[in-house]
């Protein structure tokens, strides 16, 4: 019982940072990414590949590929999202959606469906006693690190200059602009973080779940309801939907496992009911 | 009046019915017929994007729920294929009560995420529940029952399944002209406005939200009687996001413009698969992505556009300020 929710614990650490950096890139592009499960699938690719083809470890890869995958985000904003965020947000949502396709295609084409074999780092392939029980030391060091990432954001958000601008960009843009910040300036960084973070994901994926190409299809689906449940933009209500979801998941699978993927749905349509923005979120995205 | 108004633009009337007929000699008829379905499917999602300005992004559930009663019921109550298409489309609308209660709620992107959301319900339900629907198999030898007659040539069944299409195609046109429909238009460019002109807004929602899933259902149960099976492609999310790209393609709003991005996908699925390109993302993907780039009016409102006597093209969608 203790240990499955442990185990909950840290399934919600992935979808946590996923959802953290669904919700920092809505707060601040209005842009819904589709693509987010797919980055999330590059960067546990871009650790097999760093591995596979270069003998660069794990460690290497857990700084390399978020930063890489980062910057690629940054690109994507510059030539392709930036000229929707006029539009209705829906276009965002749907050109995401298309690159969802053609980055989940096209690692399938190079590597086909079957799942590549990532094996967990020397350092923390034992198990650590956590007094009750013993548990792996990878997925200790997973829960802890992503723990660590959602609170280093909260920080550069609340106590940084740049945090404060995107804050204030995330709030009120126009005025935000109207006080002669430029705004425009932060958005691509900002596009390239959330990347950054599906990539972190990704990469502490490798190890412990299979590396294929639609391992981040029907998790950006839950991560959805995660941030629905949280209250879109919301980037404290992500993390604790997302550790919730994580910890209720795990123990539904012990109790009523035939329901086990389908209640985070219901949590979140239970949600809406009550609080159609989420339990964090701004009123909104009610009628 | 409906049939002044039908007689009022007579040639593209005409020459949408003589494509519909003829379209089985000019291609495979099996293409044919999916070509049909998809394009009934696509107007009932342009129903909702187009005419209410609501992106649908779980109409799989529709569709593919609908491919699974109707496989129910043609194999084991053996009724005439009619009455099982609307035994799927009546269930479909039925599920996209609550479905709909819930979202329609919602404004936005998250209407489209909820949605997508309540779909994996769906796909989830069937897969799980193995019993009733063959699970990963899903249910294979639909039967396509007809008063005795015989209808296994593809080719006499796609004029067999038409009449459901075209049925459908009409009662999606006629929702968009009605008093109805103008209300969605208002819903769509202000429901604020809307709202406080006396019209209940999320009830307009949740209706045209059911009338959307049971044409998506009549077109999905047409699909599985016409491919002998239902399977959970039909219900996966993948299909979902293929109707809004067909949708997409032939122009937002223009509700004809679907049936011309449905026979482009499903011409460019079969080519691909023919050819033994499996990745078929990769090539849909980026036309979508240059679509949406590029052409947001789609094929159709581009080329509506460039028509010389053609009235000017409404915008299907104002770059809205709202909720940003």
């Amino acid at each position: 019982m203790l240990q499955q929710a442990f185990n909950g614990l840290v399934g919600g650490a992935f979808y946590a940072l996923l959802a953290l950096g669904l919700s920092v890139i809505f707060g601040m592009l209005r842009v819904v990414n589709f693509a987010h499960g797919s980055f999330y699938m590059l960067g546990a690719f871009g650790a097999y590949v760093l591995l596979d083809s270069l003998g660069l470890n794990f460690w290497v890869a857990l700084v390399a590929v978020p930063l890489l995958l980062g910057a690629a985000g940054v690109l994507v904003e510059r030539v392709f999202v930036r000229r929707l965020t006029r539009l209705d947000p829906l276009y965002g949502f749907l050109f995401t959606f298309g690159l969802a396709l053609i980055l989940q295609d096209a690692v399938k084409h190079r590597y086909g469906v079957q799942s590549q074999p990532y094996p967990r780092p020397s350092a923390l392939s034992g198990s650590l006693d956590l007094g009750l029980f013993d548990y792996p030391a990878y997925q200790v060091f997973v829960l802890a690190l992503s723990l660590l990432t959602c609170a280093a954001t909260w920080l550069i958000l609340t106590r940084t200059r740049v945090g404060t601008i995107v804050r204030a960009a995330t709030e009120r843009p126009e005025l935000t602009r109207a006080l002669g910040i430029d705004v425009g300036r932060w958005v691509a960084p900002v596009f390239g973080f959330g990347v950054a973070l599906a990539g972190l994901a990704g990469v502490l994926a490798a190890p412990m779940r299979a590396v294929n190409p639609l391992m981040g299809a029907d998790l950006i689906i839950t991560v959805f309801a995660v941030v629905v449940i949280g209250g879109l933009g919301s980037i404290f209500g992500s993390v604790a939907a997302g550790f919730a979801i994580g910890l209720i998941t795990a123990l539904g699978n012990l109790y009523v496992p035939a329901l086990s993927q389908t209640l985070v749905f219901v949590v979140m349509a239970a949600v809406l009911l009550w609080r159609p923005a989420g339990l964090f979120g701004r009123e909104e995205a009610a009628l | 009046m409906i049939l002044s108004r039908l007689t009022a633009r007579p040639i593209p009337l005409i020459t949408g019915l003589l494509i519909a007929l003829a379209l089985p000699w000019a291609i495979y008829p099996p293409v044919a017929l999916d070509i049909a379905c998809w394009a009934l499917f696509a107007a009932a999602v342009d129903l909702l994007l187009g005419h209410t300005g609501l992106l649908p992004f779980g109409h799989a559930a529709f569709w593919g729920g609908s491919a699974y009663v109707t496989g129910l019921i043609s194999l084991h109550a053996g009724l005439p294929f009619p009455v099982a298409v609307l035994g799927g489309a009546a269930t479909a609308a039925l599920l996209a009560l609550p479905i709909g209660y819930l979202s329609a709620r919602l404004r936005g992107i998250y209407f489209a995420m909820v949605t997508l959301a309540f779909a994996q319900v769906v796909y989830f339900a069937v897969n799980q529940w193995r019993g009733l629907t063959g699970g990963e198999n899903g249910l294979q030898g639909i039967p396509r029952h007809f008063f005795g007659l015989d209808l296994s040539d593809p080719f006499f069944f796609y004029y067999a399944g038409l009449p459901l299409v075209l049925a459908g195609l009409f009662a999606a046109w006629r929702i968009t002209r009605s008093p109805f429909g103008r209300v969605l238009t208002a819903v769509r460019d202000n429901p604020a406005r809307a709202q406080a002109l006396g019209y209940p807004v999320a009830r307009y929602k949740l209706l045209a939200f059911v009338l959307s899933a049971g044409l998506s259902g009549l077109a999905g149960g047409l699909f599985a009687i016409g491919h002998g099976f239902a399977s959970l492609d039909d219900v996966y999310w993948t299909t979902s996001g293929q109707v809004v790209m067909m949708v997409v393609l032939g122009g937002i709003g223009t509700l004809w413009g679907g049936a011309l991005g449905a026979a482009l996908i499903v011409e460019l699925n079969d080519y691909l698969a023919t050819a033994g390109f499996q990745e078929i993302g990769l090539v849909t993907g980026t036309i979508f992505v240059i679509i949406v780039l590029v052409f947001r009016r789609g094929l159709w409102g581009t080329v509506h556009d460039l028509l010389p006597t053609s009235a000017p093209h409404r915008t299907p969608r104002r770059p809205a300020s709202e909720g940003a």
